[in-house]
């Protein structure tokens, strides 16, 4: 059987924490949340993984202010951010579209990004919706800005940019995306139909590749119960 | 002890117009002491999330209960934004003040150290910076040139949370929930309810000790059988989902949240219990 939409995701982020020594996943995040626990296993467990909201997958002891103390201190080497709009400067913005503060369309709010997106060496941002609306030319608020002027205490930032069309690569100095490469099934035009931001491309852009049997069969078993402690409705669908 | 009381007593001692702290979900929010909130009505309360709220704030937007509400999210998990919240973000009728979580955190910690601010990392060239005007940047005074953001203290009036059990001694026991502790020190008073209140002396166990919030800190207590129902208590009992996600689709509109408010009031504690 091929891999599905949600098994490439997986396989992408799981390549991308090859070699990280330490990540953190937020709430409401299956997807990057099943990839860190792949990452581990293909990595004998030389990552710490752990995925707020779950019992097993936390050895947080001083609440959760420890998140973020852990983060000041460099010792969490990934993180994963998205929001209701991401713009091409990769600003963030998780609090409404529209004027603020009486926007027309309110989001929960910033959560703990504009701390984390200046602290955690590499942030992906994480969106698998890749539409206009999401992907614009502008934020309407900035939640956590993508780059800062020099002088500003900065070890992280976005480093890279994975949604259901394709994944892009953040360039800091440039303050510009580049496309990386496109998943299975879809296309570069649909990609540059879909983004209301300019970002560069290289004349022939890759295919995401397919996780190899290995890791799909991780995803299909292990991990899908060990996902379940946390996202039990998510894993029930792998 | 004299800091026992009961749910409608407890809440009676959150005066209109305090400024209360709150946990986030699933770390001890007091349902059930939220409803006596409602239901006395209180009026004007500044909420202070701690950092995040769900249900708790958005309901108790959407009963008219709140003026202000300082937060860096209102989510009712999976299903998303709270709804009253968005719509008293549409409306203009709650002041928002918008945080990021360890913001909410590094001020609490500087009330309960009783400095006057404290500096946070990051936060530089976020609107949230710009939109809040108590927040303020300077220069680090030990390496000239490294602008540094500063916050003032939070001294909430009330920190208000649900744990799952204290002593007859008024000790209250928080497990790894530690943002409690810091919620309660940072306070001028606490208010808990809890599942159960036991015999023995928490304080005298050195190998519990530590996860105990010595009554000194703790000013009420009230007896509350799943009081964070439908929000789930650690090592108790998990989320109700349905629950949720049926509050999350009623408070969509006005109409369907006076519908869940009515029910949920009408409510008696000991449906909790099922």
């Amino acid at each position: 059987m091929s891999a599905s939409k949600t098994e490439i995701l997986i396989g992408a982020i799981a390549r991308l924490l090859e070699g990280s020594r330490s990540v953190v996943i937020g709430n409401q995040s299956p997807i990057p949340g099943s990839a860190a626990l792949v990452a581990r296993a293909l990595a004998g467990g030389a990552l710490r993984v752990t995925i707020l909201g779950s019992r097993r997958h936390t050895d947080f002891t001083n609440g959760g202010v420890e998140t973020f103390d852990r983060a000041a201190q460099g010792r969490v080497d990934v993180f994963f951010l998205g929001g209701g709009q991401i713009d091409g400067a990769a600003n963030i913005n998780l609090v409404g579209a529209g004027e603020y503060p009486r926007v027309d369309v309110r989001w929960p709010g910033s959560f703990g990004s504009a701390y984390l997106y200046f602290v955690v060496p590499r942030v992906i941002l994480f969106r698998e919706e890749h539409t206009p609306r999401v992907f614009v030319r502008k934020v309407d608020f900035v939640s956590a800005p993508g780059t800062s002027p020099p002088g500003v205490y900065r070890p992280g930032g976005p480093w890279k940019l994975l949604t259901g069309l394709g994944l892009l690569a953040f360039d800091q100095a440039r303050r510009r995306f580049a496309l990386e490469s496109v998943h299975p099934g879809h296309t570069v035009e649909e990609i540059v139909a879909n983004t209301g931001f300019e970002f560069d491309c290289p004349a022939r852009v890759p295919t995401t590749p397919e996780p190899d049997p290995r890791v799909l069969a991780l995803i299909r078993g292990p991990i899908r119960d060990e996902i379940a402690e946390t996202y039990p409705k998510f894993a029930a669908a792998l | 002890m004299d800091s026992f009381c009961d749910l409608a007593a407890l809440a009676a001692a959150i005066p209109d117009g305090a400024t209360v702290a709150v946990p986030s979900a699933p770390f001890g929010v007091a349902m059930a002491a939220t409803r006596e909130l409602v239901r006395r009505p209180a009026r004007g309360l500044r909420l202070v999330c701690v950092p995040t709220s769900s249900i708790q704030a958005d309901a108790l937007i959407g009963a008219g209960c709140v003026a202000a509400i300082e937060t860096s999210a209102v989510s009712i998990g999976e299903y998303g934004t709270g709804p009253r919240f968005a719509a008293a973000a549409r409306e203009g009728s709650v002041r928002i003040l918008d945080a990021t979580c360890p913001a909410i955190h590094a001020a609490i910690q500087a009330g309960m150290k009783g400095l006057p601010f404290i500096p946070l990392r990051g936060l530089l060239g976020s609107d949230l910076v710009a939109h809040r005007p108590d927040w303020k940047v300077i220069d680090n005074p030990f390496a000239p040139g490294d602008p540094v953001v500063v916050l003032p203290a939070l001294r909430p009036d009330v920190a208000l949370f649900h744990a799952p059990r204290a002593d007859r001694h008024g000790n209250v026991f928080i497990g790894r929930s530690r943002d409690l502790v810091n919620m309660a020190q940072a306070a001028r008073a606490t208010a808990v309810t809890v599942e159960e209140v036991v015999d023995d002396d928490l304080l005298q166990d050195p190998e519990r000790a530590g996860a105990v919030i010595p009554a000194l800190y703790v000013e009420r207590i009230a007896l509350a059988p799943r009081g964070a129902w439908p929000l789930g208590l650690p090592g108790r009992y998990a989320p109700d989902d349905a629950a949720l996600g049926r509050y999350a689709q009623a408070a969509r509109t006005r109409e369907g949240f006076a519908s869940w408010l009515a029910a949920w009031l009408a409510a008696a504690p000991a449906a909790e219990r099922t």
